[in-house]
């Protein structure tokens, strides 16, 4: 009965979350930016964004230079994830990948750093009063969604192991529309309904951050515009 | 005429402590409303139409679909934090509206309402909200308080950009007939005259005569300051405010010598007689370039090969960003594209087209064609003042951060002593004047005056600790703002200089009054007679 509800919930999540996402990115590439506005110094060459979109993405290259706190804080949680999320890998392969492999031993750690990077945000949104004026209800829910979602994970790790074999079962068989039996241990069922719901929100909150970083005219925009005639094309209608 | 008459916000220590929170410090400060016939001069209506509310929501749908920027800011944010003390504004008052991410949110809390799913089904866990005539007035006060001078859109790490979200939220309060004062009325006034100050070609006229009198008397030379000379090789795009405003004709004439010293022909236009191009501030595309497009009728009336642009910040944003999308003012357009390649075939494209008159000097001064007697400027020590349109909205030179290297160049090619502020407030994270953006208007002085404080602070260390007497700039509204400022903060008035005042200066012009004296090929008492002689 637990495994249908979880089944049906993961596909419902992952359909929401994947067409959710593909309309909230075709809206951005399709919506023009009509004016060359790169925050300069910008790159003048399309590999010189490349490599500025790269710093942004990869080192948090802006916020480093606006403030160390948050960034450390926001660093450790984010790279936590990725490792995380890699390492999660492993319960959707078969035979596991190399690199997944490769990445198994830091995931473990990777899973502190998160959370820890985490409750350091939630901390500052509290003391920081500039940082608590600005927050709303939504903005502490995400935090304590995504620490619940990392501790809950940690505890199938390190206080209540749950069959992670039969856990990876449960998943290979979602992948082939098989639905077979999930453990019903409380921090599994917890974390696995936890991640769904941050599924299906993420095309519609803030978490829209992921895919707006590449489509910020500010920080994609080549520094040309005397050397191109760069228009959209509402904007050329007018030339007529 | 100058309302705020309350001393300046005191200096804090530096680095800045991070401000006490003062809410709704400056909710009163708000601009006087557009009259219906600024409005309807430049394509708005003339007063808040009966259904605003629903009008207003259009336009955002419709800006939300034309501008990226606007779709892409308004769902990004994370409330992270990092911008929230990077605001010369914030700085200035400690109103916590003043934070860039909540300025943002004033506009965004709409936006979630009625574009998101979560605004319109929860919008209590997220802070949406209706649009009330409260909102609308809270958008008109604080849109007003921002200078749209993106020193926050640097910190950010999705480089959400509040000058487009200030933009945006003054686009829409025009367009339900609930615009600006100053600018609408002095867009309109460019757009029928030629100018910001609606000066009309006649007297221009007579006013550049005056000026290119002074500089003959001052060098014994004949140098023009010419007006609608057709077949001249350059175009001079200059702000208005060069023809009446202290220090600006300084600037001005200093350009005159250069461009006479070059030996090249040059003119000014009648019908473009303005560089400045406020349709940015109040974020509307059409009159952007309607007001670019007089400039290209004017390069194409003249003939001229080359355009040139005078010291202006938002003015230089829109001619190096901006005119070769709105206008063809530039290089590279398409074989097809009929409308640019009609101004782009008769420019040169050996040179930069919008060339800033620093790079002209800037190019000079490489060349070893200019000499300077940096003597004559021995008396001043000088710092820089980074305009933020020019130093985080476009580039000089070929390089990125050349707009940082160029107009230094220059000034230190002329000057002997030259200091920089904290480097914390200059280059790319340079502050703003506190004036710009639209607020250069005195029913907005308190908010001039609180703005201006991170800039005075960093002035204030460099005058204690190193003797500055001047600080240069490249921006009329700069120029204007520290004119007015700098007695407000007990600075001298004429601290504030052209950076072409100062290129001016020490400028030893061939066949000059100055070069005889320098080079003693001249007997001393013949001073009088020196131009004459040259020829």
């Amino acid at each position: 009965m637990m495994s249908v509800l979880y089944a049906l919930l993961f596909y419902v999540a992952t359909a929401l979350f994947i067409g959710g996402l593909f309309v909230k990115i075709r809206q951005y590439a399709r919506t023009p930016a009509p004016l060359k506005i790169p925050t300069t110094p910008a790159p003048t060459t399309q590999s010189g964004v490349a490599y500025r979109m790269f710093r942004e993405v990869a080192l948090f290259e802006s916020l480093f230079k606006s403030n160390k706190w948050i960034w450390i804080l926001g660093y450790l949680f984010h790279v936590g994830l990725a490792l995380v999320l890699l390492r999660h890998f492993r319960y959707f392969t078969d035979p596991v990948w190399w690199w997944v492999e490769l990445v198994q031993p830091f995931g473990v750690y990777a899973g502190f750093a998160m959370v820890l990077g985490l409750l350091g945000l939630l901390g500052r949104r509290i003391v920081v009063e500039r940082i608590r004026y600005i927050s709303g209800p939504s903005d502490y829910l995400m935090l304590i969604l995504i620490i619940m979602i990392g501790v809950s994970g940690l505890m199938m790790k390190f206080v209540n192991h749950t069959d992670i074999v039969m856990v990876k079962q449960f998943m290979l068989g979602l992948m082939v529309f098989d639905i077979r039996e999930l453990p019903t241990d409380g921090p599994l069922l917890i974390h696995l309904a936890l991640v769904a719901v941050l599924m299906i929100i993420f095309p519609i909150s803030k978490l829209l951050h992921a895919p707006g970083v590449f489509f910020s005219p500010t920080r994609n925009q080549v520094d040309n515009p005397r050397e191109r005639r760069h228009i959209a094309p509402w904007a050329n209608e007018l030339d007529k | 005429m100058a309302a705020y008459q309350a001393p300046p916000p005191e200096f804090r220590e530096l680095p800045d402590v991070p401000n006490k929170l003062e809410p709704d410090a400056t909710a009163h400060l708000s601009p006087f409303v557009a009259k219906p016939e600024h409005q309807t001069d430049i394509g708005f209506p003339g007063e808040l139409v009966d259904n605003w509310e629903e009008k207003a929501i259009d336009k955002m749908g419709e800006l939300l679909g034309k501008y990226r920027s606007f779709q892409v800011y308004m769902d990004s944010c994370v409330k992270c934090g990092s911008c929230t003390d990077k605001c010369h504004y914030f700085q200035g008052t400690s109103d916590p509206k003043n934070m860039p991410v909540a300025r943002q949110d004033l506009l965004r809390s709409v936006y979630r309402r009625h574009f998101t799913f979560a605004g319109k089904y929860f919008p209590k866990l997220v802070g949406a909200r209706d649009l009330t005539r409260e909102v609308l007035d809270e958008w008109h006060s604080y849109f007003h308080q921002c200078s749209q001078c993106r020193r926050c859109s640097v910190f950010c790490p999705y480089g959400i950009d509040t000058a487009e979200v200030s933009m945006a939220a003054r686009e829409i309060m025009d367009s339900v007939g609930h615009g600006q004062k100053y600018c609408n009325e002095i867009l309109g006034k460019l757009q029928k005259v030629g100018n910001n100050l609606g000066l009309p070609g006649k007297a221009l006229k007579a006013t550049l005569a005056e000026f290119a009198e002074e500089i003959e008397d001052d060098t014994g030379l004949p140098v023009k300051i010419p007006l609608d000379v057709e077949g001249a090789d350059i175009l001079l795009i200059t702000p208005s405010a060069d023809f009446f405003a202290e220090p600006h004709i300084d600037g001005l004439m200093g350009y005159a010598k250069v461009f006479h010293e070059a030996g090249v022909s040059w003119t000014l236009s009648s019908y473009a007689s303005e560089a400045a191009n406020f349709s940015m501030f109040i974020g509307s595309y059409s009159n952007l370039k309607t007001v670019a497009e007089r400039i290209r009728k004017a390069a194409l009336d003249l003939g001229v090969k080359r355009i040139v642009v005078g010291e202006c910040g938002h003015a230089w944003r829109v001619a190096y960003s901006f005119w070769n999308t709105t206008a063809g003012i530039g290089s590279g357009a398409a074989e097809d594209d009929e409308f640019a390649q009609a101004l782009q075939k008769q420019l040169d494209h050996n040179y930069p087209i919008p060339q800033h008159i620093c790079e002209f000097t800037y190019d000079l001064v490489q060349e070893g064609k200019l000499r300077f007697n940096k003597e004559e400027n021995d008396w001043r020590t000088i710092t820089f003042h980074d305009s933020c349109n020019v130093a985080r909205g476009s580039r000089m030179g070929s390089w990125a951060g050349g707009q940082f290297d160029i107009p230094r160049a220059i000034i230190k090619a002329a000057a002997n002593n030259f200091v920089e502020m904290d480097p914390a407030t200059i280059k790319e994270v340079t502050y703003c004047c506190g004036g710009g953006g639209g607020l250069l208007t005195d029913d907005l002085m308190e908010i001039r005056v609180k703005g201006a404080l991170p800039r005075m602070e960093a002035l204030n260390e460099v005058v204690e600790e190193q003797g500055v007497t001047h600080l240069a700039a490249i921006c009329a509204i700069c120029k204007a703002q520290f004119a007015k400022i700098l007695p407000i903060y007990k600075f001298p008035m004429d601290m504030i200089t052209s950076t072409h005042q100062i290129v001016g200066d020490a400028l030893v012009m061939t066949g000059s009054i100055q070069e005889k004296e320098l080079d003693g090929t001249d007997d001393e008492s013949d001073e009088e007679t020196a131009g004459s002689e040259e020829s």
